[in-house]
């Protein structure tokens, strides 16, 4: 075999390697290198047959027992809560829509990336509403009028004005006359007197105005991760943030899954996967192949949207009824079968030994063919 | 019957489909007319639920249909025919989508031709692309679009509201529609419709799902038990269809003798209900049917659903004949592979084996010994199938006709293939194949160096075995499930096995700090089973690490580090530099049995690691070797300076309080003020536990707990630490206690008193005894520990089944690819780079040794 044909049959990832050790070999070294890494990698190739989706399920479900259950664990210093451990990887591998606790990393620019920046990057993104300016409602039910007074110190701070509040709360709320001073927003109500109880009413809606921010974003944190400065966020808006021309779209994440494969697409989604799933195993100390999660990943990921490990999800993919009746509600399994006259092909597992055939992996995998006289 | 092995019949597939009423008819062996089971003289009533045409379940009775025996004939079904037709519960929800969806009156889909043609092929794309469940959600939505029109588009008629009361009365305009009108509506529905809907398979037609012949299983898979009182008592499904047919002949009566239609409407009512809960008796609005004690009856679905249910319990899952389970003891004398059965067992399990013209007397000689002395033989299997066994009385007859091609059913002996395991099998190193070495006594004995993989312990854990009964699977097993072929993990790439306790101790010993003399050294090794003990050095003394390099093949080349980050050099099998402690003998850690493996495969392996292991015990055992309370004394030095950290420790945290309470305090970013004190003092506590179990290890003087904490064979800096030093702080919840009373956590504290001790800090070691409000602290984090694994065990559990079951069918394929059960690719490449990771350092290929190694030989030439 030529030296190139070997290369070519080796994984990027080792020739990789080999080029940054073995530069410095003569040829006829390298050649020899080469020679040995080509067997070494040749008898280290799985085998055809080999049933890696249970080597992986096992490889994973047998330490998930030594998970610790705690829930909220301190990441870093002390930043804010993070589902860590089993009830992330469950998480994780349900593909559950509403994670509990959504969080951004978000990492900036060079020009952004100093901590002054970073801090006042931060204080931009979060979301703010307007109930946080309020300092008191005053309705006044003669006038029909409700007055709200803010916090104009507080909104300097934040770089807004009454003014920039009144015009946004304008273009919101239509039906009311509004007239703002210098701490204070005036509602009056237009409407018949009997609806006074609109009044009441868009005291709650004025609450929850976002006034300043990205939605979703919650909480903010400006952190020190090793040299750079990022921000933390609880809360997320993936899209909205790679939008800004301050962040680096490349290394700026979400642990919310499903939105990563909304606003990035499927592949991006199954590295989210393993990246989210892998960080969490780590952290717990566990030592699995990253092949592993990756084989997880892509299952959950092959059809072309996030499906998680249930019975809605990759389950209700198989194609086999007797696969999925053993799994989980085996009577609605039945019934859907009879009704369309599916046909099951017995051609995985669980099929095969309920009726006490081989399977066809390992060595249930191999036929023989005869000629036949 | 004759059996033939080499003819295998293959089921190719299974398809699934509704039964006709006329299929119903030619399938069943007998029309059920009678509610009576048995006559006066107690045998089966024909026409009854028992009648012998189905199937018998006496000893003695045949089969009428078949002719079979018991256990010879699989049964047959019969059928009854219902004087008024029932709705099938099961297909409740079909039967209205069904009818919501059509005509009143002509019985077409309430969608216009051509929208309907183009639905048809949008329903067949879907289910090419994504298979059936996506057309069935797709057909949902149809559904839903169209119900809402009420006028028919084919013949203009307006169409009432359909209503479903659950469980299955259906209205229309407040009118109840009886299951008679309701199968004339879906007679008429034309079968290009019906497509639409999701009946794409020729031949089914909605209006089965309304019954007029009901199918009754056959008596086999409804036994009856006969009592010890000698009165029979029925299965439930028989105590059902007695309902059913008692109810449907009054039905017919009624209807004959022209009965009130309230009447006849009441029963129809009666025997709907009956057949419903004969499918399901778990019907959400109906009352479950009970035995006259109240207890509630399992009819069909309950037998098939759930984790006891048939295709849990009964079809994935399967028993074992040729099993034994009993109770686990260690015996390292024994080898890594093998496993200890006692006597009585290996005299009940047995292997077939063929005799042939050239193990005649091999064979004979059991079958001489009979059943009752080991080794001997249970049974024969004459070439005809047929078995016999082996007594005083038939030994002599069966000696004599004892020839080529008998089968002889053995004893177990020494050397016989078998599989191990304990329950939970959460991998596969829950299940290997040893080899049996028949021992006295009664319990299972194995390696304590396997125990890992097990996850075993000796405290009452038990075990199976399994005896493989053909060549094939003897052969599979010993290929492929052999302890040393599981040696290395395929979730790491780590050994799994390796040395433990004492083997660790007393390597480490060896390895580090003793001398022996020739004589000493040959003990050693003699014991651990070398023999061969020219490669000791003759020399009057020698240390330890020369004895260990005896145990190294010559060309063995390998560098590690230790526990302690010393280096561990191994060159040409001579052990060079550094203690060989758990980094490198143990489980799951280090790389020298890696290499090992990877070097000399597993059959040596597995015996290195025994010898290793027998030294190591050999060393502990003439070395002497034991821990008492004394071992947990500190130097006086190391005594003062953890209580002066602890001291200083606690004054600083008291410090953080003052500050707290002087408002100096300042809060960390996204914490109050109080938490940020918590957060401070529990820092502040740990860091002073840490130190001090740090400088516990750090002592000079050597003792037992110490040298086994630093070997890794037991135990780390936090126990002994623990044990001798200061016992720490409890957490809850990662919080220190400060949970119970109002304002404290014990009422022998202050209220509002948050100093260590009384937030949970215990002071003193576990040799000094804790005071009453400490051991109160550690009972309470105790407690949260033993409820947080109770609350994980089984959810981790769902999470494995899951994951098991999503993955089980995905396979590597001839290409390369990783493939599901459909053929559909998940993978181009396993892991990317097509890596077993079983046969990797931990998945990767080493290149940097290799070019090292290359770079050497340079050096060399």
């Amino acid at each position: 075999m030529k030296p190139e044909e070997m290369e070519r049959a080796l994984p990027q990832s080792v020739v990789e390697e080999l080029k940054r050790h073995g530069g410095s070999l003569s040829k006829e070294k390298f050649q020899k290198v080469l020679e040995r890494i080509y067997e070494m990698y040749q008898s280290a190739r799985i085998n055809a047959g080999e049933s890696v989706g249970l080597v992986s399920a096992e490889s994973i479900g047998e330490p998930s027992t030594q998970m610790t259950l705690n829930t909220f664990h301190f990441a870093g210093v002390a930043e804010m809560n993070v589902t860590t451990g089993l009830p992330r990887i469950i998480e994780i591998f349900d593909a559950t829509k509403e994670i509990k606790t959504p969080m951004m990393e978000i990492f900036l620019n060079s020009p952004h990336d100093t901590m002054e920046n970073v801090i006042a990057f931060a204080a931009k993104i979060k979301e703010t509403m307007l109930k946080e300016f309020v300092t008191e409602y005053a309705f006044n039910i003669f006038e029909q009028t409700l007055r709200v007074k803010l916090n104009a110190a507080l909104l300097q701070e934040h770089g807004l004005s009454v003014k920039d509040i009144a015009t946004l709360v304008k273009a919101k709320h239509k039906g009311f006359s509004i007239h703002s001073s210098e701490e204070e927003i005036t509602f009056a109500h237009t409407g018949k007197p009997e609806e006074i109880k609109e009044l009441y009413n868009l005291k709650g809606k004025l609450q929850d105005i976002k006034v300043k921010g990205l939605k979703g974003i919650k909480q903010v944190l400006p952190v020190k991760r090793e040299d750079t400065y990022i921000v933390l966020a609880s809360g997320t808006n993936l899209k909205e943030i790679l939008e800004m021309k301050e962040v680096d779209s490349t290394r700026t994440t979400t642990n919310d899954i499903h939105e990563i494969s909304k606003v990035l697409g499927i592949e991006a989604a199954r590295q989210a996967v393993i990246n989210e799933a892998y960080r969490v195993i780590e952290a717990q100390g566990l030592n699995i192949d990253i092949r592993h999660v990756m084989l997880v990943a892509d299952v959950m990921c092959t059809v072309g949207s996030v499906k998680g490990i249930t019975r809605y999800g990759v389950v209700s993919e198989k194609a086999s009824v007797l696969a999925r009746a053993s799994f989980e509600t085996p009577i609605k399994h039945l019934i859907n079968a009879a009704l369309e006259g599916e046909v099951d092909p017995l051609a995985s597992v669980v099929e095969n030994v309920m009726i006490n055939q081989p399977v066809p992996l390992g060595t249930g995998l191999p036929g023989l063919v005869t000629k036949m006289k | 019957m004759t059996y033939n092995p080499s003819v295998h019949k293959k089921i190719d597939s299974i398809s699934f489909n509704l039964f006709s009423p006329k299929q119903i008819v030619g399938l069943a062996a007998a029309k059920m007319v009678t509610p009576e089971l048995y006559d006066r003289e107690g045998y089966p009533v024909d026409g009854g639920l028992m009648d012998i045409r189905l199937g018998v379940i006496d000893p003695g009775l045949r089969c009428k249909t078949c002719g079979g025996k018991l256990k010879e004939c699989p049964g047959h079904f019969g059928y009854i025919e219902l004087a008024r037709p029932v709705i099938h519960v099961k297909f409740v929800r079909q039967v209205y989508d069904l009818l919501k969806s059509t005509c009143k009156y002509c019985s077409r889909i309430r969608v216009q031709e051509q929208q309907a043609r183009k639905y048809l092929s949008l329903l067949t794309a879907t289910a090419e692309e994504d298979g059936l469940e996506a057309r069935r959600k797709r057909i949902k939505e149809l559904i839903a679009k169209h119900t809402s029109k009420d006028k028919c588009p084919h013949c203009e008629k307006k169409q009432d509201k359909l209503k479903l009361e659950k469980p299955y009365n259906f209205y229309e305009s407040e009118v109840r529609l009886s299951p008679i009108e309701l199968r004339a509506r879906l007679e008429k529905i034309p079968q290009e419709d019906l497509e639409l809907f999701g009946f794409t398979a020729p031949g089914i037609r909605p209006e089965w799902m309304v019954l007029t012949n009901m199918m009754i299983p056959p008596v086999t898979m409804r036994p009856s038990i006969t009592l010890e009182s000698g009165e029979r008592s029925e299965d439930d499904l028989t105590h059902k269809l007695g309902d059913i047919v008692r109810i449907n002949q009054r039905l017919f009566e009624n209807i004959n003798a022209g009965a009130p239609e309230v009447i006849i409407e009441d029963l129809w009512d009666l025997l709907q209900y009956h057949i419903a809960t004969f499918f399901d008796n778990d019907i959400p609005q109906l009352p479950p049917a009970r035995h006259r004690g109240g207890q509630v009856l399992k009819t069909l679905t309950e037998r098939i659903k759930s984790k006891e249910g048939r295709i849990r319990h009964n079809l994935a899952g399967k028993r074992t004949d040729f099993s034994a389970r009993t109770v686990i003891s260690p015996d390292p004398l024994i080898q890594l592979n093998e496993v200890g059965v006692p006597f009585r067992m290996a005299m009940n399990l047995t292997v077939p084996e063929r005799m042939t013209e050239w193990n005649k007397d091999y064979l004979r000689k059991f079958v001489e010994s009979g059943s009752k002395k080991y080794p001997g033989a249970n049974y024969i299997i004459k070439p005809d199938g047929r078995r016999k066994t082996i007594t005083d009385e038939t030994k002599q007859e069966i000696l004599e006709e004892l020839n080529v091609d008998y089968i002889v059913e053995r004893h177990l002996i020494d050397g016989d293939i078998a599989l191990f395991n304990r329950q939970p099998s959460l991998h596969r190193m829950s299940m290997m194949c040893h080899r049996v070495k028949v021992l006295p006594g009664r319990t299972f004995r194995l390696n304590p160096a396997v125990c890992f993989p097990y996850n075993a312990d000796f405290d009452g854990d038990e075990m199976n075995l399994h005896i493989p009964q053909t060549e094939e699977a003897r052969a599979e097993a010993r290929i492929l499930m052999l302890v040393e072929t599981q040696l290395i993990s395929p979730r790491h790439g780590l050994s799994v096995v390796g040395c433990i306790h004492d083997a660790i101790t007393g390597n480490y010993l060896l390895t580090k700090e003793l001398i022996l003399t020739h004589e000493e050294a040959s003990d050693l090794l003699y014991t651990s089973g070398v023999n061969d003990l020219t490669a000791l050095p003759q020399k009057e003394k020698m240390d330890g690490r020369e004895v260990f390099s005896v145990l190294l093949p010559d060309d063995f080349n390998f560098i590690g580090k230790d526990k302690s980050g010393n280096e561990v050099r191994i060159s040409n099998g001579q052990l060079k530099s550094g203690f060989l402690d758990k980094a490198n003998l143990g489980q799951e850690s280090g790389l020298m049995l890696r290499n090992f493996y990877e070097q000399y495969g597993p059959e040596r392996t597995q015996e290195f690691l025994g010898r290793v292991s027998k030294l190591g015990i050999a060393v502990l055992t003439r070395r002497g070797f034991s821990i008492g309370l004394g071992d947990l004394d500190l130097m006086p030095e190391t005594s003062e300076e953890i209580k002066s950290i602890i001291r200083k420790a606690e004054e600083e945290a008291l410090r953080w309080i003052d500050s707290y309470y002087a408002g100096k305090l300042e809060a960390l970013p996204g914490r109050t003020r109080e938490e940020t004190l918590e957060v401070r003092i529990i820092e502040t506590l740990n860091k002073a536990r840490n130190k001090s179990g740090d400088i516990s290890m750090k002592q000079t003087r050597e003792n037992s707990a110490l040298i086994m904490a630093r070997s890794g064979a037991r135990g780390n800096p936090l126990n002994i630490a623990q044990m001798s030093a200061i016992v720490g702080q409890q957490a809850l919840r990662g919080k220190r206690i400060e949970r119970g009373f109002k304002g404290r956590t014990l009422p022998y504290f202050q209220k509002n008193d948050v100093s260590p001790s009384a937030r949970g800090f215990i002071h003193n070691s576990f040799k000094s005894g804790l005071a009453p409000y400490e051991f109160f602290f550690g009972a309470m984090t105790g407690r949260d520990a033993l409820m947080d694994t109770a609350l994980r065990t089984p959810k981790s559990g769902y999470l494995y089944r899951r994951l098991s079951n999503a993955m089980q069918d995905l396979k590597v394929d001839y290409d390369g690819t990783v493939r599901d059960a459909s053929g559909r690719i998940v993978q181009f490449a396993y892991g990317e780079d097509n890596l077993d990771v079983s046969k990797t350092k931990s998945g990767m290929i080493d290149v940097k040794m290799v070019v090292e190694l290359a770079k050497e030989e340079r050096e060399e030439t």
